[in-house]
């Protein structure tokens, strides 16, 4: 079974239509790089997934549950939506770090507050406390940081900050980890360690939808490539085929314009 | 000189009588005022049209219209218009009025510095809250609130010296703050008369008294240096 299942997703602001009616699926452990043109809606698709912004119409399934449904989505309670979008976790293209917590506490917020809605919250706080901080660490080692854990968002460099935020997106555990753009507002110096970061997690396998303009990463990083235009799919396939050998003019066209 | 050495300890008691009022008059505005401002604050921000724009005017003419004005209205409208002095004659009635005078007043200069704090607030931070699964009470507290103090704390500081010295205006209405005590050696008290030099001695007591605020507003901001 799929473990996103994504139908007819439409978005409009005002008059314009931004997505007009996407659909796609995702296997578990595929890597989905998002390319096309700016103002093709790939931030907008992202934010639907993640109850950022509210699609018209359409429909998203996370294994098989549906956790949106444009029909009935209005009648949702917030502690519902709430707990359904945490199927997703979103790393931004400007980090978005909270500044007045250090690295690790940046990642284990979201998990302290939401701990206090587990029944035996107050019998297990220490023991739950505990078991946080220990993912929290592990996380930031894994990205590289293991010495940078008590510094505040100001002292770190742009990469470090964004690892810093894969970390805080991963430590809920999402299904799919979303990026919009992770190395747009970086030096090339760091976004090589910020690509780097994403390889690793590509190697072990986490479900992953990356909206990118690093050609030669979505080249070899990801086993799925889509190619937007205009708020539609147009082309959708494996790397090869829509990076090297794109069936479709428009795609053809648009890679044309990263070879100048 | 020699009578000015004379004068100073009666001088002095009174003065010290006086400063507690303009001391209570500071501290009461600043209990009201602080908190009552972020409500204005969120009125403002409302997006139910009719409330924000109703909050906005009532701002505007706070703002728009001296605080002296609003003092007299406050004091003499009940007396002298709906001949129901609710205020009472006394000290207290006077202290009464001056207060909810300068705890509006001052609310609603602070509603706009809260506003302005608010929305200064990248909504990067508010997303960032929202995709980790946080209430919007959890983002307001734990995420929003600490940044705009940080940003709020510079202007706040610059109102609340203000207030200092706008606690002398309630000397409009006879309220026995420190000017009223300074002046009443003018016109003769504790047997002295004829005396300028404790007016003008009132100064020290502003200027010291808004050396310690802005000491105490300094380590406020320093506490809150160590993130951007
Ligand atoms: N909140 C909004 N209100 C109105 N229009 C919007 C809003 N958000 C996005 N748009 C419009 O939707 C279109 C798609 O925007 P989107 O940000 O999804 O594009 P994108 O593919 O991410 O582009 P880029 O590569 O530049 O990031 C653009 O024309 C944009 O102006
Ligand atoms: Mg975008």
């Amino acid at each position: 079974m799929a473990i996103l299942d994504v139908k007819d997703i439409r978005k409009r602001f005002g008059s314009t239509e931004v997505l007009k009616g996407i659909s796609f699926s995702l296997e578990r452990g595929q890597v989905l790089s998002l390319i096309g043109s700016s103002g093709s809606g790939k931030t907008t698709l992202l934010r639907c997934l993640n109850f950022l912004e509210t699609p018209d119409t359409g429909s998203v399934a996370v294994n098989g549950e549906v956790i949106f449904d444009a029909a009935e989505h209005a009648a949702l309670k917030e502690a519902e939506i709430r707990r359904r979008r945490l199927h997703f976790g979103l790393v931004f293209q400007s980090f978005n770090l909270f500044p007045q917590y250090t690295a690790l506490e940046n990642v284990t917020l979201a998990g302290r507050l939401l701990m206090k809605e587990e029944p035996d919250y107050r019998t297990r706080k220490k023991e739950l406390t505990a078991q946080l901080e220990e993912r929290a660490r592990a996380l930031l080692v894994r990205m590289g940081l293991a010495d940078r854990m008590e510094n505040y968002p100001h002292q770190l460099s742009g990469g470090q900050q964004q690892r810093v935020a894969i970390a805080r997106a991963m430590a809920l555990q999402p299904d799919i980890l979303c990026f919009d753009e992770p190395t747009s507002a970086l030096d090339p110096e760091l976004t090589h360690e910020v690509l780097r970061v994403l390889r690793s997690l590509a190697e072990e396998h986490t479900t992953m939808i990356i909206v990118t303009h690093e050609m030669a990463f979505a080249r070899d990083v990801s086993s799925r490539v889509i190619f937007m235009d205009d708020g539609q799919v147009v082309e959708d396939g494996p790397p090869e085929q829509v990076l090297g050998a794109p069936v479709q003019e428009r795609t053809r066209r648009f890679l044309e314009s990263y070879r100048q | 000189m020699n009578l000015m050495l004379q004068q100073f300890p009666v001088v002095f008691q009174a003065l010290n009588v006086g400063f507690l009022q303009t001391l209570k008059l500071f501290l009461v505005t600043g209990l009201g005022a602080i908190p009552l401002g972020l409500v204005i604050a969120f009125g403002s921000m409302s997006r139910f049209k009719p409330l924000s724009a109703l909050t906005r005017l009532v701002i505007w003419v706070v703002r728009g219209t001296p605080l002296m004005i609003q003092l007299l209205i406050i004091y003499y409208f009940p007396g002298i218009e709906l001949h129901n002095n609710w205020w009472g004659g006394g000290e207290s009635g006077r202290f009464l009025a001056s207060s909810i005078a300068f705890i509006f007043n001052y609310a609603c200069y602070f509603s706009e510095i809260y506003r302005g704090g608010i929305q200064s607030i990248p909504k990067g931070q508010q997303e960032a809250g929202l995709v980790l699964g946080m209430t919007r009470g959890q983002i307001f507290y734990k995420v929003t609130l600490l940044q705009v103090i940080k940003r709020i704390v510079p202007p706040m500081s610059n109102e609340i010296i203000t207030l200092v010295k706008d606690t002398a205006l309630a000397r409009i209405i006879a309220l026995q703050e420190i000017i009223w005590a300074g002046q009443s050696f003018m016109r003769g008290s504790h047997g002295i008369s004829g005396a300028i030099w404790p007016l003008f001695f009132t100064a020290v007591y502003y200027l010291l008294f808004n050396g310690v605020v802005t000491l105490a507003l300094g380590q406020l901001e320093k506490r809150l240096d160590y993130f951007r």
